[in-house]
């Protein structure tokens, strides 16, 4: 049950941090991918923010053997650079870049978003449980992995 | 505009700071797409999927409150996001199936990667504010469809 809290907890303040870093608004995202037009630096410090804090907390779970409520902490991170990495990464940003939302906030701006936050929500899940088939269709057709 | 970033970077600290929860007490790492795809093509289960669940909740209840609450005015919770269904439905699709080929997004790759210097989180990063980047510049400086 503590773990559930604690998981909720967690989605809470990323959802905060999200609506209060400004991210959750489509135009701040496309003004900092806008290289040619109006640039807007905000990205960068929420990134920085994030990724400073982060950090900190890298360095105390490299000290640490289980999670605070039990269980094992994450491995180190796998190391191959793949078609699949490179090709959906350019995939989410092409999708990024048209709509200016990515996975985090579409879900924080669900419960004030509106319709047009709803639909982006039910396609990009429709792709996400896609993707699976997809692969295996990809492994077939285009077997470059690795 | 001095006020944006400073917004900016209080919100990416809440963002490194539910990141850095979700890691040492639950020992997950927090990446939105992982969380969101593995509820939807059913490949987290038992616990992982309960706390993805619980983590899901927090993240789209809490800007929600905060929105209706009016502790976050209105006006600083637009989304600004297309109302054309075609440009919303593709770049769905393309978020949801590049982040999951990708296996990760702005926070699982960009934040809890790059924080600790992931190979894989550097590269995907690069990769999709590249492809965002670029995406932006031909749908609206070329194509001016957004």
């Amino acid at each position: 049950m503590l773990r559930m809290i604690l998981a909720a907890a967690a989605g809470g303040l990323f959802g905060a941090g999200l609506l209060v870093s400004g991210m959750t608004d489509t135009a701040r995202v496309q003004g900092w991918l806008d290289i040619a037009g109006d640039w807007d630096p905000t990205l960068a410090f929420v990134l920085g923010g994030a990724v400073l804090t982060m950090a900190v907390a890298w360095r105390i779970a490299a000290r640490q053997h289980r999670a605070l409520l039990g269980g094992p902490l994450p491995g180190p991170p796998p190391q191959q650079i793949d078609r699949d990495l490179i090709g959906g990464s350019l995939m989410f940003g092409a999708g990024w870049g048209l709509a200016g939302l990515c996975p985090g906030p579409a879900t924080a701006a669900l419960g004030f978003g509106g319709a047009a936050s709803a639909v982006f929500m039910l396609a990009m899940l429709a792709g996400m449980a896609a993707t699976p088939a997809l692969r295996r269709w990809l492994d077939r057709t285009l077997p470059a992995r690795g | 505009m001095e006020q944006d970033w400073i917004r900016g970077l209080i919100g990416g600290v809440m963002i490194g700071a539910a990141a850095a929860m979700y890691l040492l007490f639950n020992g997950r790492i927090m990446g939105a797409s992982g969380i969101l795809g593995g509820v939807v093509d059913g490949s987290a289960r038992g616990s992982r999927r309960a706390e993805n669940l619980a983590f899901l909740a927090g993240l789209v209840a809490v800007p929600a409150l905060l929105v209706l609450s009016g502790l976050i005015p209105r006006e600083a919770a637009q989304t600004h996001l297309s109302s054309n269904p075609a440009v919303l439905v593709a770049a769905g699709l393309l978020v949801g199936i590049g982040t999951r080929l990708a296996n990760g997004c702005t926070s699982g790759h960009g934040v809890c990667g790059i924080s600790r210097l992931s190979r894989r989180g550097l590269v995907a990063t690069a990769t999709y504010l590249a492809g965002g980047a670029l995406s932006l510049f031909v749908f609206r400086h070329v194509f001016g469809v957004i």
